[in-house]
């Protein structure tokens, strides 16, 4: 049991509570009422529709893929999928906006009830509860700065396909918080339906955040009474785990203090700002937008078969907690290992592939520490690796089989990466194979105790000073002499 | 001249394939016949050029044989279908000069099956209005006149410039729309043929929307055979249309002249209302009696939420058309006023480019589905839209089809009504309903009142029974000798 992540206060403590409404393009190569093309890189209104400029007399058609993405995604977040569902229109003006209304899923969502387990750095998990999913369409981009009294307004995104997966508050903590969007934005790009990119705003989250004495959360959970907890705010698109954790704490922090003097926290929308690290007020209540919701009269209520949403289950891949077990129980690694390695379907799939008949754990160190650390230096993702899957194998297979040590091993990596080919041939060329030939190494230690009598008589005093004639020996060789021979060899000579 | 204009469109068609004369020279005698009649105010828009090219093109496949089934054939467009590369406002200034670079569904299958097009026809602005009077380009004049008077009357609305134009004989057959009764009531007060189809025979796509659960386009045209044969080429699945229905469609034309003996023809007792004309009243019996002479059983059904569609309409209609119209901001097309901030453009742009009913509806609309409101108004409206949809399943039970007023009263006088909302929304009180549950309906004309203003009858079918509205129509037509009356001509 992990401890509830506390804030300490003049006052006293605090404690936070948290749910998020993660907005989730969906993989889709058109958008969900028009059959304009979806795409990153285009120019400025390429890929824009007569349906998504809401020229007059153009109508909606729904795409059926973008539902089957949906549906996917709620059988992925082990979720009621709803045969019937409807599309709704929230009306309001804004000129990224042409219909003057987005489509959405208000009252009748496709996906309902389901959940997420989390697993935390310590290798414990918790679970979050999903309230919903809901498809609707996503708004242009406005863009403010390409001169001083214009406003630009570039439609390709306007349309493209978005689920919105609606969180209960049931994260507790900054870092909660974000592992429950590494751990959903998993669970998309094993299923394929969405990419995932956060940096291109693919993957976004509004964070409702609010604070509540040490009790108070549980008797929420107990009752279902919000009452219990404080009055939340929501932070609008934030777009990376960082900027989740940093906003949740000023934002937590903001309220502590307002409540802390006496105040009241008033629910509002809220932006976070990465450079100064702040969230500021965008609407109170007072000013937020009457949507004036209304089913679409353009489209009919969606409604799905079961016999097709069971031919989607059948075809769903190995899922991200499956895949953990799996991971645990055939190559014997730790849960933190397995969900680190989940966290990424592309790591996961690397890492299997070089641990075909290898030791598990040692690829599972060679991939998690060495590649993803020289990686995440360079900023590459894995499936750019100058290193491939085969080849950390093969490094693995070496030291396995005593060709090289683990110490030769990093000798050998920084080669690979270096892209000097396979390691048996850079060991071969280099000339780093393991010195396990008894007679040079008695040899160096025959030398080496002929030339210091004085310390060969005085580690049999002192043991552990054995370390010494370690080192020499195997400055000698050129880090090449198998270690475990060195000691054996050693050991005799020196008569300890 | 006269003689081509005044053909019926089938009389027309066979006439060009009989090769009696041209396309251009029925063309020709169109343009000159729409030209002569600018003070109708019926067509906004002339686009003479094009007919002729379009004429051209029609004769060359006449003389090939290839002719399509309206092949040659000159019709109005109204304006509130798009129209490729030509001026398409809604008759609203918001538009502006608006050329869509797209054409509606329902004019490319005119236009594939050899159709052709004089110009844009007038309609209330949106196609909200029972009068006409709301266009941004002024009303069109109802060819009728009061026997020896000068007043300008009301072709009604929203489609009045379509029935103008077909009842003057300034194009064979006309494109129009019916959200609450806009292509009957002019039917109507025009003494022309107008049928409004089964909700989704007709896709909407291009169409500019008013209120989309109701809207619907059919033809106004001088027959019931005309109406036939225009109908069949105007429906059809669109795909692009979520709403279109995918089913056959019937050869409609085959229906009219078919025995309407065995029929079951219900009149419902919640039509007779209030202060409603004597004229009128007899009218409505006129029709019962050649029915039943024809054949039909009489039986008295009951429609008991009647009373409740006119207002469930009005708020239906408004809610969706304050959505509808959002899309109208000045941002990408069509009118944009001068603003300090973006808010300013907005009101300037909606409040320049919108007319006075508009933004009434537009009020009404935002008001219904606001937060507090939605359950009381629009809520409570589609509950009694199930209900009035009940109604008619009911009625289905005891009979074919229903015969019914198309409106309360003759044309009136422009300017009459304009006053008072109440009183001109209550001219759509018998057509609403079949907007509210999608079912087919079609004004014909069945006689003149004592002043020499054309009257309507209005035919109810099942869904997609159009067939046997088709037959009731005919027969009606028949009896009530109507075909062949027309307007005196003082233009």
């Amino acid at each position: 049991m992990t401890e509830t992540f506390t804030l300490k206060g003049r006052t006293g403590d605090w404690e936070i509570v948290l749910g998020l409404e993660v907005h989730a393009q969906v993989a889709s190569n058109s958008k969900l009422f028009s059959g304009a093309a979806v795409g990153f890189g285009a120019g400025p209104n390429e890929q824009v529709s007569l349906v998504d400029a809401a020229m007059p007399g153009m109508l909606p058609v729904l795409n059926k893929f973008c539902v089957e993405q949906a549906v996917r995604t709620g059988l992925g977040l082990k979720a009621q999928i709803n045969l019937k569902s409807r599309f709704d229109r929230k009306n309001y003006f804004y000129p990224d906006l042409p219909q003057g209304y987005q489509i959405s899923q208000f009252e009748f969502p496709i996906v309902g009830e389901g959940e997420v387990t989390v697993d935390r750095i310590d290798g414990t998990s918790f679970t979050v509860r999903i309230e919903r999913l809901h498809l609707e369409q996503d708004a242009g981009k406005s863009i403010h700065d390409l001169d001083p009294k214009a406003t630009y307004v570039d439609l390709n995104r306007s349309g493209t396909a978005l689920m919105e997966i609606v969180s209960k508050p049931d994260m507790r903590s900054p870092e909660d918080a974000a592992a429950y969007v590494k751990k959903l934005r998993a669970i998309l790009v094993t299923l394929g339906t969405c990419d995932g990119d956060m940096e291109k705003g693919n993957l976004r989250a509004d964070v409702n955040v609010s604070v509540c004495r040490p009790g108070d959360y549980e008797k929420f959970r107990e009752t279902g009474s919000f009452k219990h907890l404080g009055t939340r705010c929501e932070i609008k698109n934030v777009n990376s785990y960082r900027f989740i954790q940093q906003a949740i704490n000023y934002e937590a922090r903001r309220q502590i203090e307002i409540l802390e003097d006496g105040g009241k926290v008033d629910q509002e929308t809220r932006l976070f700002d990465p450079g100064k690290g702040e969230t500021r007020s965008m609407r109170s209540k007072e000013e937020a937008h009457d949507y004036r919701y209304f089913p679409d009269p353009d489209l009919l209520p969606l409604e799905i078969d079961a016999a097709w949403v069971k031919e989607i289950e059948a075809g769903l891949p190995e899922l991200p907690d499956a895949k953990k077990a799996r991971l645990m129980a055939d190559y014997g690694l730790s849960a933190y290992d397995a969900s680190v390695l989940i966290s990424d379907a592309d790591v996961a799939a690397f890492f299997e592939e070089a641990a075909k008949g290898r030791d598990a754990k040692l690829v599972a160190n060679w991939t998690l520490n060495d590649l993803m650390g020289r990686l995440g230096k360079d900023g590459l993702e894995i499936t750019a690796s100058p290193i491939s899957a085969a080849d950390i194998g093969a490094l693995v297979a070496l030291i396995e089989d005593g060709t090289i040590s683990g110490k030769i091993a990093r000798t050998v990596f920084d080669h690979m990466w270096a892209g000097e080919g396979a390691p048996a041939a850079i060991v071969e060329k280099h000339g780093l194979v393991q010195i396990t030939d008894t007679g040079a190494i008695e040899a160096a230690v025959d030398k080496l105790i002929a030339a210091n009598p004085d310390k060969a008589e005085a580690v049999k005093e002192k043991p552990q000073a054995i370390g010494w004639f370690v080192g020499q020996v195997m400055k000698e060789t050129g880090g090449k002499a198998n270690p475990a021979a060195v000691n054996d060899i050693l050991k005799a000579k020196l008569g300890l | 001249m006269t003689a081509l204009t005044s053909l019926t469109l089938k009389a027309a068609l066979d006439g060009l394939k009989a090769k009696q004369f041209s396309s251009m020279e029925l063309t020709k005698a169109h343009i000159a016949a729409v030209e002569a009649a600018r003070p109708l105010n019926a067509y906004i828009l002339e686009t003479p050029e094009a007919a002729l090219a379009s004429a051209e093109a029609s004769d060359a496949r006449l003389a090939k044989g290839e002719a399509g089934a309206l092949e040659g054939a000159p019709l109005g467009i109204k304006d509130l279908f798009c129209t490729k590369d030509v001026r398409a406002t809604a008759c609203s200034k918001i538009l502006g000069d608006f050329q869509p670079p797209y054409e509606s569904t329902v004019t490319s299958n005119l236009w594939r099956d050899g159709a052709l097009m004089l110009g844009k026809l007038n309609m209330d602005e949106f196609a909200m209005g029972s009068s006409n009077e709301t266009s941004a380009f002024g009303p069109v004049v109802n060819p009728w006149r009061i026997a020896g008077s000068n007043k300008s009357l009301t072709p009604g609305g929203s489609s009045g410039g379509s029935a103008s134009a077909v009842a003057a004989d300034l194009c064979l057959g006309a494109t129009a729309t019916d959200t609450g009764g806009s292509i009957r009531q002019p039917a109507a007060f025009t003494g022309t043929v107008g049928i409004k189809p089964t909700y989704g025979r007709c896709s909407r796509w291009g169409v500019v929307a008013f209120a989309s659960s109701l809207d619907q386009a059919g033809p106004i045209a001088k027959t019931v055979e005309d109406a036939a044969i225009l109908l069949k080429s105007m429906s059809g699945h669109d795909p692009k249309d979520s709403t279109s229905l995918d089913i056959e469609v019937p050869d409609f034309a085959s229906f009219v002249g078919k025995s309407v003996k065995g029929l079951r023809i219900g009149v419902p007792k919640e039509y007779r209302v209030d202060g409603m004309p004597a004229e009128i009243e007899k009218l409505w019996q006129d029709g019962i009696n050649w029915l039943k002479e024809a054949g039909c059983e009489i039986v008295e059904v009951s429609l008991p939420h009647t009373k409740y569609a006119l207002p469930a309409y009005y708020i239906v209609a408004p809610a969706e058309a304050s959505s509808n119209l959002a899309r109208y901001d000045g941002m990408r097309y069509g009118l944009r006023a001068e603003g300090g901030n973006l808010t300013e453009i907005y009101e300037n742009t909606r409040a320049e480019g919108f007319g006075a009913e508009v933004k009434r509806r537009i009020l009404i609309g935002t008001y219904v589905l606001s937060a507090g409101y939605y359950d009381a108004y629009y809520l409570k409206a589609q509950k009694v839209r199930r209900r009035i949809a009940d109604d008619f399943e009911q009625a289905w039970q005891k009979c074919d089809a229903l015969l019914t007023p198309t409106a309360p009263s003759a044309a009136f006088g422009l300017g009459e009504n304009s006053n008072d909302p109440i009183a001109m929304y209550l001219n759509d009180v018998f057509t609403v309903t079949t907007n509210l549950a999608g079912l087919p309906s079609m004004s014909v004309p069945a006689g003149l009142d004592a002043q020499g203003l054309p009257l309507g009858l209005q035919i109810i079918g099942r869904p997609l029974d159009e067939g046997t509205v088709f037959s009731i129509g005919g027969a009606i037509e028949k009896a009530a000798g109507f075909a062949g009356k027309k307007a005196e001509r003082w233009w």
